[in-house]
C-alpha cells in the first residue's frame, strides 16, 4: 500500500466539523466556531496536500475500502473510496479553494445571527462534495452529489426570511431534481448491463465494447442520462435556469458552490464516466453541442446584467459549457484543466465581487458602484487579476485552459471553434465592462452609513465612504490572485494533460496533433488573444470613454436588448409551458379531481353509509333490560325451533 | 313408570311460566322467583334424564345448580333490599339511573 492510509479522513474531517457546529455552535462563542470550521476544512487540506505529495502515479488508483454496504448475491456496493489523477485534482481543488473561502467566510459573515449555521451548512457542503470526488462507485458518489444538492439549497436559502431566498433555494433543488433524475436511471440501466456501480468494475466491461457509431444502443443511452444529470448540476442548456437565481446566496456560497465546485461536478462525472462516453459519439456530440450553446448563450445574457452577481453568475454558465466542449470534443483533460483554473478565478471573482459588496454597504448593482477601485485597491488589483484570467490573456490561468479547449474544438470541428471564440470575445468583453462600470468613473453609490441596511448587515465603520474589506477577507483573495496567474503554468508542454493521461488514456487526439498542428494552435492562439483584447478595448469604450454610447446602442436594438435583458424570457417560457400547466393540472385534476372527488369521497360516503346504517339499527339497543331477555327468549326460541324443524340428533 | 316426556313438557312448562314472568313482571322479587323457576324447570330436566338414563352425572349438575342458585339468592335478596332502602321501591322499570 503506497498511497496514503487517512484518505477516508479528508470527507471525515468536514462532517465531523459541521456536526459540532450544528448540534453545538448556537451555544459556544464564534470564536469557538469559527475555529472548528477553520480547523476542520484546514486539516482536510493539509491532508490532500501530504497525499498530493506522497501520490505516486504508479500505483494509482488507489481504492481504500472503509466499509461493506449493500451485499445483493452478486451485486454489491461499498464505502469506498478511490484515488487516481483525476480525483486528486479535485480534491485539491475542493479542499483548497473551499478552505481559502472558508477564511474569507469568517470576515464576511461575521455579522451574521445564524454564523454558526452557515459554517455548519459550509463543512457539510465539503463532506458531500469529497465525497462525490473521491467516491468508488456511481452509487457513493450519488450520494455526495444529492450532498451537495441538499448544501446547496440550504445555503442559497440560508437568509430564509427573504421570500426571494427561499423560492431560488427550492427553484435550485427542484430543477436539479430533474436532472438528479436522469442521473438515477443511467444508474439503473448500469447496475442492469454490468451487475456493478464500481468503477473499475463497470468500466472494465466497457472497454472491449466496439463503439457505438451506427445509430444509439445502451451505452449511448447511459452517456444521454449521465448527461441530463450533469445538465442539471453543472447548470447548461436547458437546465441552466437556477444558477442565477442561487445567488440568492450569500456570496463566499457562490464563490465556493456556484463557481469554483459544485456546479464543476457535472464535468467531473461526465470526465469520470470517459470510457462510457467514448463509445457513445452520438451523446458525445450532444454533450459538446450542449456545452457549445450554453457557453454562447450564457454569455450574450452576462452583457445585459447589471447586478454583479448575476453578470458573474452567466459567466459560469458559460465557462462551464466550455468544460463541456472540451468533454464533447474528447479532450476531457482540457476540462478539468479549465475547471481548476476557472475555479481559482471564478472563486477569486466571486469573492472579489463579494468584497466590493461588503465596500458598498451592501448594494448589487453595478451602475449605483463606480470609481471603486481608489476606495479598494487591494480589491480591485485581485479582481482585475481574476478578469484578465476570464478573458484568456497571457499568460493568466485562463489563457492556457480556455485555449486548449479551441485548440482542441478546432481539430474536431471549426464550428465548435468559433462559437467558442466568438464567446470567449464576449467574455472579454462583459467582464471587462463588469469591472470599468464597478472601479472606473464616478461612485454613484449612496453614503454607506445611510444605507439602510440590506438583509445582511454589515459594520461600518462609521464613515461614510466604501471602505475596504478586512485582511482576513484580502488574504484568500490574495491567495486566489496568485493561483489565478501562475495556475495556468502547469499547462505549458501539456504537463497538466499527460499528467492526467493515465486516467483518460493516451488515446486522445490531442497529443496526436501536439507537434504537427504547432502553428496553427500559434496562429488560433493570437486570434483569441487578440478578440479577448478587442473585447476590452470595446468596454473601454462603451463605458469608459463614451459612457453615453451603451445607452444609444440599446435604443437602436430595442427589440433584442430588452430580450436579453429578460434573459430572453426563459424563465417565464418555462414558466409557461411546465410551471404553469403541473400547478394547474396539479390543482384541477389531482386535487379537486382525484384527491376530493375520487379519495376523499370515497372516504366520506363510507363513513356515512355507517351512519345511516347504524342509525337504523340503534333502536334495537333501547337500554330495556327486559327488552334485551325478551330478544334473548325469541332468539333461543327460534333456535329450538330451527333445531326440531332441522331433526338435530338423528 | 311415568314416562320420560312428561318430565319434559313439565320441565318446558316450567321453564316457559318462568321466562314468561321475567319478561312481564315489574316486581323485582317475582322477576327473581321466575328466574328460579327456570332454574328449577331445568334442574327437573336434568333429573330426569339422570333417572333415564342412570346416569349420576345429571343428579350432580342440580346439585351444582342448587348451589349457585343458593348464592345467586342471597347476593341478590342483598342488592334487592339497598336498592329498596336507597330508592324506596321495586319497580324495575324505576331503577334504571345507568340508562342512557
Amino acid at each position: 500500500m503506497t498511497q496514503n492510509p487517512y484518505l477516508w479522513l479528508i470527507p471525515t474531517l468536514p462532517l465531523a466539523g459541521a456536526a459540532i457546529n450544528g448540534f453545538l455552535g448556537r451555544r459556544s462563542s464564534k470564536r469557538a466556531v469559527t475555529t472548528i470550521a477553520l480547523a476542520f476544512s484546514g486539516l482536510a487540506f493539509a491532508l490532500a496536500l501530504w497525499i498530493a505529495v506522497g501520490f505516486s502515479s504508479g500505483a494509482a488508483p488507489y481504492i481504500f475500502n472503509l466499509a461493506h454496504w449493500i451485499r445483493s448475491g452478486s451485486f454489491t456496493v461499498d464505502f469506498a473510496f478511490y484515488l487516481d489523477q483525476l480525483s486528486l485534482v479535485m480534491l485539491l481543488v475542493v479542499t483548497g479553494v473551499g478552505f481559502l473561502i472558508h477564511i474569507y467566510s469568517v470576515g464576511y459573515m461575521s455579522e451574521d445571527p445564524s454564523y454558526y449555521r452557515f459554517f455548519s451548512y459550509l463543512n457539510l457542503f465539503m463532506f458531500f462534495m469529497l465525497t462525490l470526488v473521491l467516491a468508488n462507485n456511481y452509487l457513493m458518489m450519488f450520494i455526495g452529489w444529492e450532498g451537495v444538492g441538499l448544501a446547496s439549497y440550504l445555503l442559497i436559502g440560508f437568509w430564509f426570511t427573504k421570500d426571494s431566498a427561499a423560492s431560488a433555494g427550492k427553484k435550485a433543488f427542484i430543477v436539479n431534481r430533474i436532472g438528479d433524475f436522469g442521473f438515477l436511471i443511467a444508474l439503473f440501466l448500469i447496475i442492469q448491463h454490468f451487475g456493478s456501480l464500481d468503477f473499475t468494475k463497470v468500466f472494465a466491461q466497457v472497454q472491449p465494447i466496439a463503439p457505438e457509431t451506427a445509430g444509439a444502443g445502451f451505452l449511448t443511452a447511459i452517456g444521454l442520462l449521465l448527461m441530463v444529470g450533469a445538465c442539471g448540476k453543472s447548470a447548461q442548456i436547458p437546465l441552466y435556469v437556477w444558477l442565477p437565481d442561487a445567488m440568492e446566496g450569500p456570496t463566499p456560497v457562490s464563490a465556493l458552490i456556484h463557481a469554483a465546485t459544485m456546479v464543476t461536478a457535472g464535468v467531473y462525472m461526465v470526465s469520470r464516466s470517459h470510457v462510457i462516453f467514448e463509445r457513445a459519439p452520438m451523446a458525445l456530440t450532444v454533450v459538446a453541442v450542449i456545452g457549445t450553446l450554453t457557453a454562447f448563450f450564457a454569455a450574450t445574457i452576462g452583457i445585459a446584467q447589471t447586478d454583479i452577481k448575476k453578470v458573474l453568475a452567466y459567466s459560469t454558465v458559460s465557462q462551464l459549457g466550455y468544460m463541456f466542449m472540451a468533454c464533447g470534443v474528447g479532450a476531457f483533460s482540457a476540462g478539468i484543466f479549465h475547471l481548476m483554473t476557472h475555479a481559482f478565478f471564478k472563486g477569486l471573482l466571486f469573492l472579489g465581487a463579494g468584497s466590493v459588496i461588503h465596500a458598498v454597504g451592501g448594494e448589487q448593482d453595478m451602475r449605483k458602484m463606480g470609481g471603486l477601485r481608489t476606495y479598494i485597491p487591494a480589491t480591485f488589483g485581485t479582481m482585475l487579476i481574476a478578469t484578465l484570467a476570464i478573458s484568456g490573456i497571457p499568460p493568466f490561468a485562463g489563457f492556457w485552459s480556455k485555449d486548449e479547449i479551441l485548440w482542441q474544438a478546432y481539430q474536431s470541428n471549426w464550428v465548435y471553434w468559433l462559437i467558442g471564440l466568438i464567446t470567449a470575445f464576449i467574455t472579454s468583453f462583459y467582464m471587462f465592462r463588469l469591472l470599468f462600470m464597478t472601479f472606473w468613473g464616478d461612485y454613484h453609490g449612496v453614503q454607506v452609513d445611510e444605507h439602510g441596511h440590506s438583509s445582511h448587515s454589515h459594520d461600518d465603520h462609521g464613515h461614510g465612504e466604501p471602505h475596504e474589506s478586512p485582511m482576513v477577507m484580502l488574504v484568500p483573495l490574495m491567495i486566489l490572485a496568485f493561483l489565478s496567474f501562475v495556475g495556468g503554468l502547469v499547462g505549458i508542454g501539456n504537463h497538466f494533460q499527460h499528467f492526467l493521461d493515465p486516467v483518460f488514456g493516451s488515446g486522445e487526439a490531442a497529443h496526436a496533433g501536439e507537434t504537427a498542428g504547432r502553428g496553427v494552435e500559434l496562429l488560433l492562439m493570437l486570434v483569441s488573444v487578440s478578440l479577448a483584447a478587442l473585447g476590452a478595448i470595446l468596454a473601454w469604450v462603451l463605458y469608459v470613454s463614451k459612457p453615453y454610447l451603451p445607452q444609444k446602442i440599446a435604443a437602436a436594438l430595442n427589440g433584442f436588448y430588452t430580450a436579453v435583458l429578460n434573459k430572453y424570457y426563459v424563465d417565464e417560457i418555462y414558466a409557461a409551458l411546465f410551471v404553469k400547466p403541473l400547478i394547474e393540472g396539479s390543482t384541477s385534476i389531482l386535487w379537486q379531481g382525484v384527491d376530493r372527488k375520487v379519495i376523499d369521497d370515497a372516504i366520506n360516503d363510507a363513513a356515512d353509509g355507517a351512519r345511516h346504517v347504524s342509525d337504523e339499527v340503534r333502536h334495537m339497543q333501547s337500554g330495556n333490560l327486559r327488552s334485551y331477555a325478551g330478544w334473548i327468549a325469541a332468539g333461543a326460541a327460534c333456535l329450538i325451533a330451527y333445531m326440531i324443524w332441522r331433526g338435530v340428533g338423528q | 313408570m311415568v314416562p320420560l316426556s312428561y318430565y319434559l313438557v313439565l320441565s318446558g312448562i316450567l321453564f316457559a311460566c318462568g321466562v314468561t314472568g321475567f319478561l312481564i313482571k315489574r316486581n323485582i322479587i317475582a322477576i327473581f322467583m321466575s328466574i328460579e323457576l327456570m332454574l328449577n324447570g331445568v334442574n327437573l330436566s336434568f333429573v330426569a334424564f339422570a333417572a333415564h338414563w342412570h346416569a349420576l352425572a345429571g343428579q350432580v349438575f342440580v346439585f351444582f345448580v342448587m348451589v349457585v342458585a343458593a348464592a345467586e339468592a342471597a347476593v341478590g335478596l342483598a342488592i334487592i333490599i339497598s336498592v329498596y332502602r336507597t330508592r324506596e321501591t321495586l319497580n324495575v322499570d324505576q331503577v334504571n339511573l345507568l340508562k342512557l
